[in-house]
């Protein structure tokens, strides 16, 4: 969900909001400097560990054929995920928003509902219901399912905030509607599409729970393996290296094909909605399709979990321990959006406010670190805290800041948006009446970022509250969460015990992706 | 593109970081155990770094608690993570108390030094099989090894006399197991020590041609409940849980002993100890002490857990097959390596 927005978040909004030529004071390029130094850790953990442990060591460790297969594995799941994933999720939001479809706001609703469900919870309903299911053709249907909805919706956003008008010429030109789809609809969803891809394939890679499920095997899986079998031993290290390289080089290659075409409306007059086409006979058939995609995403998870809690009953509700990981849950996941808010927050004033070459390589820097797994995030964190600040080991702190590290493009898609749209003339107005800036800054603007630093806390506590692998190597002794608990007994097989975590871990979801949601739709009056 | 460069050397800033404080690792300070009288343990706490059963090991802290008033945080996790964790953190280790579901990882902390010699009144509790030589940790449970199989798919006669004989092709993708797993991994141990490691080398090698790997024991019983595969290695209380509740995951399976003093007959003995780094040696003592006494026994023999006791004469629980009866090799618990049995395992693929 990390970067869900970016993609569709308007270009060119910075030049309105900032002075130009504005020079962003030194204490706040200072601060900005020391986040992006501090969540770069796991990625200097990485390098660490290739200087530390000594490639004559690491060697043996990489080249190998278990880390082949896991290469296979990863790869092939992505390479065919992703491209899944887009179809779905592309031509979904295609016939939501650009066809008379029967029902079409319902359905605008139940194709983003599936990123309610936690992957992991998908899969234990999955395998519940068919426990043969395994390997590179469960994890891609599983993966699939739970994932669409992270391409749907910045297709859908992008898609609704279309200029009709280059349809329509096209039309007039004599294309049919296939041929105006792919040549005017699809080009212009290019950054929703590489954008949503990138965050898909990120999510297959980093995922844990959904595959170690149904005995699927990546990298992410293996390295939690050989965790448990070593603790941070240098197998488990080697493997994050190859996992942190082929992240990396993903971010890299989505970056590479952004390219410098304009998409926006220049000019005068104003953007209108874009014409729905009649399905004609093909409305029962994208029905079906649509009915079908949405019983394997939602409907076969639901009620396997239905299943379930009837069986466990209610002996299932009574279990001590569920009280305890709803509080646990919420402080968590409450620090964790706090003081990603917190950290976010210079850096996304200092890319509105100051923008240029600094600012980017600082914003790009937290986006980095963002892109690896949780657990290659966990793994550094371990060994950087029992090695150097043993204070700080097991403690609360350390599990908010890999939240941090983990959720922060949230946060920071939100809040800069929210600050984008506070205008600067507003604050200097109240300047100009004799405030000083700060006063100025907390009376004028905060009220005006205020929903954006709701929304954006809301998607890092959300997303907090449904991480596994780092808060099971982080946390401090004795902690309890829903994600935590809903692992050991669905791993342990005791499904009945695992349903009452999963009710609660979706009631927990829903409010995250209603925000999603709407975020998505509101863009069309941008 | 152009801010690569940059953030490379950001990156690098980060590094140096790490490698700076990294190098500043230090000791952190050395922890003297002062010897309290154990009517004073009401209101001290213990940190149990926890591999076993969290069900089982809370049953035994929540008595001991109610006994003593000692208050216990448990950090689950497994036999050799937490146990390669504890030699991480070294001096430091916020646990006080050990527990794991099968001995290597005792042997591996203990190696390190790590542990405290337990009280005599603590080993006497223990006969000399179930404890090692050295006296620093306890068996506090045993558990052992079974075949799992399905009679729809697999007959009673065809089932292989020897865990050796699933290395043979004509098993290839009829057996199961978790080798991810502590248990699975304390089975290699013991066939390292009975076998060597050339043969436990190439019967790995085999194993990962052969065998379809699973995530946890219940899964394997589940998968050969279910029909997916006709046998699987497992211990035994899995199939005994499953049996005293629905059945839902072992109703088409029996269990298969191989005896004949075979690796996979082999007798896994879970373990207890103290850390010599301990602020709590009294507290700590007393709950191992408590483990290993008529009533931390007797939890075994009543409870839900279906694991054997070890010590103070208490029976296993009688749907039980008594353990003298299983004909299970006989090896020293404190030999068992899960070092070179994770390398050997990394070395085959399996990991």
């Amino acid at each position: 969900m990390d970067n869900v927005t970016t993609s569709t978040a308007p270009r060119g909004q910075r030049q309105r909001i900032a002075s130009p030529g504005s020079r962003p004071s030194a204490l706040l390029l200072a601060l900005v400097c020391v986040i992006a130094v501090a969540v770069l850790v796991p990625v200097g953990f990485v390098a660490s560990v290739v200087a530390q442990v000594g490639w004559p060591t690491l060697a043996p460790l990489i080249f190998r054929p278990k880390v082949g297969e896991l290469l296979v594995n990863s790869v092939l799941l992505v390479v065919i995920g992703v491209p899944l994933c887009v179809t779905i999720g592309v031509g979904g939001a295609w016939l939501v928003e650009r066809t008379i479809l029967p029902g079409r706001r319902l359905w605008a609703v139940l194709l983003a509902a599936p990123l309610a469900v936690p992957a992991f919870v998908s899969s234990y309903g999955w395998v519940s219901a068919v426990p043969s299911l395994g390997g590179l053709s469960g994890g891609l249907l599983v993966a699939t399912l739970a994932y669409f909805p992270l391409v749907y919706l910045p297709a859908a956003a992008t898609i609704r905030r279309l200029d009709p008008s280059l349809e329509e010429t096209a039309r007039s030109l004599g294309h049919g509607s296939w041929g105006v789809f792919f040549t005017v609809v699809l080009p212009q969803l290019r950054l929703a599409i590489w954008g949503g891809g990138l965050v898909v394939a990120l999510h297959l890679l980093s995922e844990y729970g959904a595959f170690a499920l149904i005995r699927f095997d990546t990298f992410t899986t293996a390295i939690v393996v050989q965790y448990q079998s070593t603790f941070a031993g240098p197998a488990a290290s080697a493997l994050g290296v190859v996992l942190a390289m082929i992240c990396l080089v993903l971010l890299v290659l989505e970056a590479s094909t952004r390219g410098h075409a304009r998409y926006a409306k220049v000019g005068s007059g104003s953007g209108r909605p874009g014409m729905r086409l009649p399905l004609g006979p093909f409305a029962p058939v994208a029905v079906a399709a649509l009915g079908v995609l949405v019983m394997l995403s939602l409907g076969v998870p639901l009620a396997s979990l239905g299943r379930w809690l009837i069986a466990g009953g209610a002996a299932a509700w009574s279990q001590p321990e569920l009280g305890t990981a709803v509080v646990q849950t919420m402080l968590l996941a409450g620090g964790g959006a706090a003081a990603a808010i917190a950290v976010a927050m210079p850096v996304a004033w200092l890319a509105v406010r100051h923008p240029g070459r600094i600012a980017r390589t600082l914003e790009g820097a937290t986006y980095v670190s963002s892109s690896l797994p949780a657990i290659i995030v966990a793994l550094a964190l371990v060994t950087v805290t029992l090695r150097t600040v043993p204070a700080l080991y097991q403690t609360t702190w350390t599990v908010v800041f890999a939240y941090v590290i983990i959720f922060m493009p949230r946060a920071l898609v939100s809040l800069r948006s929210g600050l984008a749209q506070a205008p600067i003339a507003l604050e200097e107005a109240a300047r100009a009446l004799g405030r000083s800036p700060m006063v100025a800054r907390m009376h004028v603007t905060l009220p005006l970022i205020l929903p954006a630093i709701g929304a954006g806390a809301a998607l890092v506590g959300l997303g907090a509250a449904n991480e596994l692998t780092a808060t099971l190597l982080l946390a401090p002794n004795g902690t309890r969460t829903l994600a935590t608990q809903f692992w050991s007994a669905s791993s342990a097989v005791a499904y009945a015990n695992a349903a009452p975590y999963a009710v609660l871990l979706i009631l927990l979801a829903a409010p995250a992706v209603a925000i999603l949601f709407t975020q998505s739709r509101k863009r069309e009056r941008g | 593109m152009r801010i690569l460069p940059s953030t490379i050397l950001l990156t690098a800033a980060a590094t140096s970081v790490v490698l700076a404080l990294s190098g500043c690792a230090g000791s952190a300070g050395t922890t003297s155990s002062s010897p309290a009288a154990i009517d004073s343990l009401d209101g001290s706490s213990l940190t149990v770094y926890n591999a076993q059963h969290e069900e089982l090991t809370q049953e035994w802290a929540d008595e001991f608690s109610a006994e003593t008033g000692v208050t216990i945080t448990l950090r689950n996790g497994s036999d050799s993570e937490l146990g390669n964790q504890i030699i991480a953190e070294g001096a430091a280790s916020p646990a006080d108390v050990f527990l794991t579901e099968n001995s290597p990882a005792m042997s591996l902390v203990d190696n390190a030094g790590l542990f405290a010699d337990l009280d005599s009144d603590v080993l006497d509790q223990v006969p000399d099989a179930y404890k090692p030589s050295t006296g620093t940790w306890t068996g506090i449970a045993a558990r052992s090894t079974v075949v799992v199989y399905n009679p729809a798919l697999i007959s009673e006669a065809e089932l292989p006399a020897s865990l050796e004989d699933l290395a043979d092709p004509a098993w290839k993708g009829r057996w199961a197991a978790s080798p991810s797993g502590a248990d699975f991994q304390a089975i290699v141990s013991a066939m390292l020590e009975l076998k060597g490691a050339d043969a436990t080398s190439e019967w790995l090698t085999a194993m990962k041609a052969n065998s379809v790997e699973y995530k946890g024991n219940s899964t394997v019983m589940k998968a050969v409940n279910a029909g997916e595969i006709p046998m699987g290695v497992i211990y035994h209380y899995y199939w005994y849980i499953d049996q005293a509740g629905t059945k839902e995951n072992s109703a088409n399976t029996a269990l298969h002993y191989l005896k004949n003093q075979d690796p996979g007959a082999f007798v896994s003995v879970s373990g207890g100890g103290v850390l010599g780094s301990s602020k709590n040696q009294a507290a700590a003592q007393a709950f191992v002490k408590f483990i290993t006494s008529k009533t931390g026994q007797s939890i075994l023999q009543t409870g839900t857990s279906f694991e054997y006791p070890v010590a103070s004469d208490v029976t296993p629980n009688p749907a039980l097959p008594a353990l003298d009866t299983l004909d299970a090799p006989v090896v020293d618990p404190a030999t068992l390596n899960s070092t070179k049995v994770t390398d050997l395992m990394t070395e085959a693929g399996i990991l």
